[in-house]
């Protein structure tokens, strides 16, 4: 009651002041507005867009063609002309790394759309239903939690045949749905119980009119937040899935089969052709962590 | 203290024709259940446990009670919040309890709320205007959809809201403003009733007295019935015409304002009203101060008989079998619960 | 009370404690021009501008106020737990019989807050340890300050329950807090603030989130151990009908300032500032029925945007053009008090 910071976080007065400078903006135009003066979100979201853009336009990055490869290049070290040098197979590692980027996050842009999706509805038919509905999603999620993800990935994986984008993403999806359903459903839980809620529902509003105009708004924040980070974290799966050789095969180009290739040489003088792609791999999945650390310190009300 | 005003409002209960709202032994039971995925009831909370009472044109009838008392879960029951387990609510004549679908939602045309914090009854993502306007929206027949923008800046004005802040979000308001707004969103419908739970016991005291004013306008300026559920006794007296006192899920006094401050005749009521801290030094030590042992037991596992006797310093051996029935007795000139009711003036009394 | 407290009992921790320069003739507790300032994002709040008030033994002080009036900050600044930054203490002293806490090292001033000075807070859930039973809560308090035996401990406990009236203290010495009532875990908050026998007990709304008959027995316990411990009492709270019924003087704090301060009988009977008039108007009274309330128009100003002069001006009934220039400085009013009123003498008597 008596907490000043409380009080202060209460606009001025709008009797008797005008507006301060932050009049009218919302509370997604509060977290822009934070996010905007957050410097790690600036180098993140740099990073992130430069992945990118070596995904979506590798041709714009490299002359080189990934593809045409000599043997005789095999392993030459970087280089002034070439900086990042050759593989194993005679080919240009940048235009390798650049034309790699597309596969790896095609997957995990795909994975992470039809996780979120499925996790918001699920988890908001968990949270709003209780009863037999969240009995079942409750238990069916419960039982996918018990499946390791790499074991589950590598024996379904194993069972395909063909392993292209859909396969690793319907996998990728398969395995990673449940914590997105977790989050959501509680997020949908303790928006259920605002008094907002009870008000819509004294006026006679349907469910869907509950569900679309106040709990989705109000609990979707923390599943943002969570699909950023795991957007960096199927890159990364992507990559260990294919390094086990249950991924991405050749002659595909991605980051995992290249970590694959390189690694033997890694200790015999040429670490160059392990450490570049490694690199891609980290680098992209923490813009993606710091880009979701970003966003959960914007949405978060409890830093206003 | 002065000799208290008599004056009454223009709506003196009279008549069962101007009967509004009207509830007749109604129950609620929660069920306590055990297990994840095989639910078995192993017990029940009776929260209001068989409450009668009528509310007449223009009145508001005062609830008071203290925490567990089952006051809250009441005002849920006539919103339709909660579907009752038994017993029956009748708006305007017309049984609620029953009612689904488009029936029940043309029923909460006539009743709304105000609810008690005015930082969670309004949607944070909504602006003033999608707040207010928002009855418009599940009720679209009430106001053609080019008048509604119109119609929000109106009742932003009824209520003391700048119109012109329609486009504002809850959170640039303070408390007493915030719930204005949603004092707005209740008016829109028209409603005959509306029940207000705890409505300004969030607020400082020199806002609260601002939206008690705000309550007694709109009241007289549309005719509106006001069932006022709080623990603030003094605010309930000031506003109530009628009050009725719960203790653990049951009715245990009713009456007019004057019946129940001044000639109170249940010692629940008694410890209540002796309880309240008075904002005046010169009757310290002189009042008939009455202190309850012990707390309110479960309501869970009631105790049988009067559900007051485990505090109750009259209590016999009666209390614990009989159940008192809320009823005119010889010595109660209103409806009281006690086998033992006798009249004590506990807010005047000094020695 | 203030010539024992100067006595050594408890081995190092009270050689520190009985090496500071006390001051027996000294008030038990001068609060001279506190000044706290918060740092936020919309600027520098200033919480507290300027409160004084003083204590002595067996007495009771009201910090009455509304929220963000600065009477918990007050509370803050006293037992040293405010949390700097954002928080800051720009001017002032505290001095508990004559020894200026703010002019102390961290470690001293952790010795002084355990055995002299008390805090009750409003919600004694969380203010209380979940996983561990009450009496290890309170044996523990005891037995790290006063060096006793876990036996000792134990048995300190059990008396400290039953000081607070908790019935069945033996076995309920062996309880959970959430084993307890909203009332019996406040007595439990009562008897952990009794432990180390505080000179200063600092209750802060401690009976806000009670019902009223609940209120009413805590409330008289409170009042009851000060007595017969002789404790200073520092009541900080909304409820103008707690304050009366409590406490011997009252300060009332309005957006960081102490506006008036006075013998609780006077300020009652013939307020001499007009925020303490207003705020006892406003209460309902039964004379006032079908009437409305003596609101008061408008809201506190925000503590980053205080208006200039008096910051009551904007809602005051009696403010001139003078208010809104010239901030009023405490002004002596006749009977020993104190307001912050350029025309108190108006409000006095009107």
């Amino acid at each position: 009651m008596s907490d000043p910071a409380m009080s202060l976080q209460e606009g001025p007065p709008a009797e008797q002041t005008e507006p301060a400078k932050d009049a009218n903006r919302s509370l997604w135009g509060d977290a822009w507005y934070e996010l905007k003066r957050n410097p790690i979100f600036w180098v993140a979201s740099t990073m992130a867009i430069f992945v990118i853009l070596l995904a979506v336009f590798p041709f714009l990055w490299t002359n080189a063609d990934p593809s045409t490869c000599r043997l005789a290049n095999s392993r030459e070290k970087p280089s002034a002309d070439h900086w990042f040098g050759y593989t194993f197979q005679g080919c240009d590692m940048w235009a390798k790394v650049v034309y790699g980027a597309s596969k790896s996050l095609a997957v995990a842009a795909l994975a992470t759309t039809f996780t979120t999706i499925i996790g918001i509805t699920m988890g908001t038919l968990a949270g709003f239903f209780p009863g037999w509905v969240d009995t079942i999603i409750s238990r069916v999620t419960d039982i996918f939690f018990g499946l390791p993800f790499l074991l589950g990935a590598v024996v379904f994986l194993q069972l395909f045949q063909i392993r292209n984008v859909w396969t690793i993403t319907t996998v990728l999806t398969l395995l990673g749905w449940t914590t997105l359903t977790r989050i959501m459903r509680g997020s949908v839980l303790s928006t259920k119980n605002k008094d907002y809620v009870d008000a819509a529902r004294a006026l006679g509003a349907t469910n869907g009119h509950i569900v679309f105009k106040h709990i989705l708004p109000n609990a979707i924040a923390p599943v943002f937040v969570l699909s950023t980070i795991a957007l960096g974290g199927y890159i990364g799966a992507e990559a260990t899935l294919t390094f086990l050789g249950v991924g991405f095969q050749q002659p595909n180009t991605t980051w995992g089969l290249l970590i694959q290739e390189g690694q033997p040489y890694a200790l015999q003088g040429d670490p160059h052709l392990l450490v570049i792609p490694c690199a891609f791999v980290v680098v992209t999945v923490l813009a993606f962590i710091l880009l979701g650390d970003a966003l959960r310190d914007a949405l978060d009300p409890r830093n206003r | 203290m002065s000799t208290p005003s008599t004056q009454q409002t223009e709506t003196e209960p009279s008549s069962a024709s101007d009967v509004i709202l009207s509830v007749r032994d109604v129950k609620k039971y929660f069920p306590l259940t055990q297990g994840i995925v095989f639910k078995k009831t192993i017990g029940q909370v009776k929260a209001v446990d068989g409450v009668s009472f009528d509310l007449h044109k223009g009145e508001t009838l005062g609830i008071v009670g203290e925490s567990g008392c089952g006051k809250t879960t009441l005002g849920r029951l006539l919103m339709g919040l909660e579907r009752a387990t038994a017993g029956s609510i009748k708006i305007n004549g017309q049984e609620t309890t029953a009612l689904e679908g488009a029936g029940l939602r043309k029923m909460r045309r006539n009743i709304q709320v105000v609810l008690q914090d005015p930082y969670s009854s309004l949607d944070p993502r909504m602006t003033v205007g999608d707040i207010v306007g928002e009855p418009f929206d599940v009720h679209p027949e009430v106001v053609p959809k080019k008048g509604r923008r119109q119609a929000v800046r109106d009742l932003l004005d009824v209520v003391g809201l700048n119109p012109d802040h329609i486009n504002r979000y809850p959170h640039q308001f303070s408390g007493g403003q915030r719930q204005r707004i949603g004092i707005a969103r209740a008016l829109a419908l028209r409603p005959d009733i509306i029940v207000c739970d705890e409505p300004v016991s969030a607020l400082d005291v020199s806002v609260q007295a601002q939206v008690v004013n705000l309550f007694e306008r709109l009241q007289d300026e549309f005719a509106l019935s006001y069932v006022f559920i709080a623990h603030d006794l003094s605010v309930v007296r000031h506003i109530s015409d009628r009050v009725g006192v719960m203790y653990l899920g049951k009715m245990v006094e009713i009456g007019d304002e004057m019946q129940i401050y001044e000639r109170p005749t249940h010692p629940y009521t008694q410890a209540l009203l002796s309880a309240v801290p008075v904002p005046d030094p010169t009757l310290r030590g002189h009042r008939d101060q009455i202190v309850l042992e012990g707390d309110v037991p479960s309501p869970a596992n009631p105790p049988s008989g009067c559900r007051f006797r485990t505090r109750c310093w009259k209590a016999q051996d009666i209390c614990t079998t009989d159940e008192p029935l809320l009823q005119l007795r010889d010595t109660s000139d209103h409806p009281s619960a006690c086998h033992f009711a006798k009249v004590r003036d506990v807010i005047h009394a000094t020695d | 009370m203030t010539e024992t407290t100067i006595e050594s009992k408890r081995g190092t921790e009270n050689e520190v404690l009985a090496n500071l320069p006390w001051d027996a003739n000294a008030p038990l507790l001068e609060v001279d021009n506190l000044q706290v300032e918060f740092h936020t994002r919309d600027g520098v709040a200033k919480a507290i501008n300027g409160v004084s008030f003083t204590l002595d033994a067996g007495e009771t002080l009201g910090i009455l106020g509304e929220s963000g009036c600065g009477k918990s900050v007050t509370a803050q600044a006293i037992m040293g737990i405010l949390d700097i930054p954002p928080a800051k203490i720009t001017g002032g002293s505290i001095k508990l019989n004559g020894v200026d806490l703010l002019q102390l090292d961290e470690k001293t001033r952790r010795h002084v807050r355990a055995n002299k000075i008390a805090i009750i807070f409003q919600d004694a859930l969380s203010a209380l340890n979940p996983v561990f039973t009450v009496g290890w809560q309170l044996a523990e308090l005891y037995r790290k300050h006063s060096g006793a035996s876990r036996a000792q401990a134990k048995a300190k406990a059990v008396d400290l329950l039953k000081l607070v009236r908790i019935p069945a203290a033996e076995q309920r010495v062996n309880a959970f807090p959430h084993q307890f009532s909203g009332g019996m875990r406040q007595r439990v908050m009562i008897a952990m603030a009794l432990a180390l026998e505080p000179d200063i007990i600092i209750a802060d709304e401690p009976t806000t989130a009670l019902d009223v008959t609940v209120q009413a027995q805590v409330m008289q316990l409170l009042a009851d151990l000060q007595k017969s411990q002789n404790m200073g009492l520092i009541l900080i709270t909304h409820d103008m009908g707690v304050v009366a019924d409590v406490v011997d003087k009252i300060t009332v704090m309005y957006a960081g300032d102490a506006v008036e301060r006075a013998d609780v009988y006077q300020i009652y009977e013939r307020p001499a500032h007009p925020y303490t008039k207003a705020l006892l108007e406003s209460i309902p009274r039964v004379d006032m029925k079908g009437q409305e309330l003596a609101a008061i128009k408008g809201l506190p100003p925000p503590l980053t945007q205080l208006p200039p002069g008096c910051s009551f001006q904007p809602r005051c009934r009696f403010a001139k053009d003078r208010c809104t220039t010239e901030d009023p400085p405490l002004y002596d009013v006749p009977g020993n008090r104190k307001s912050a009123c350029h025309y108190w003498e108006e409000v006095f008597n009107s």
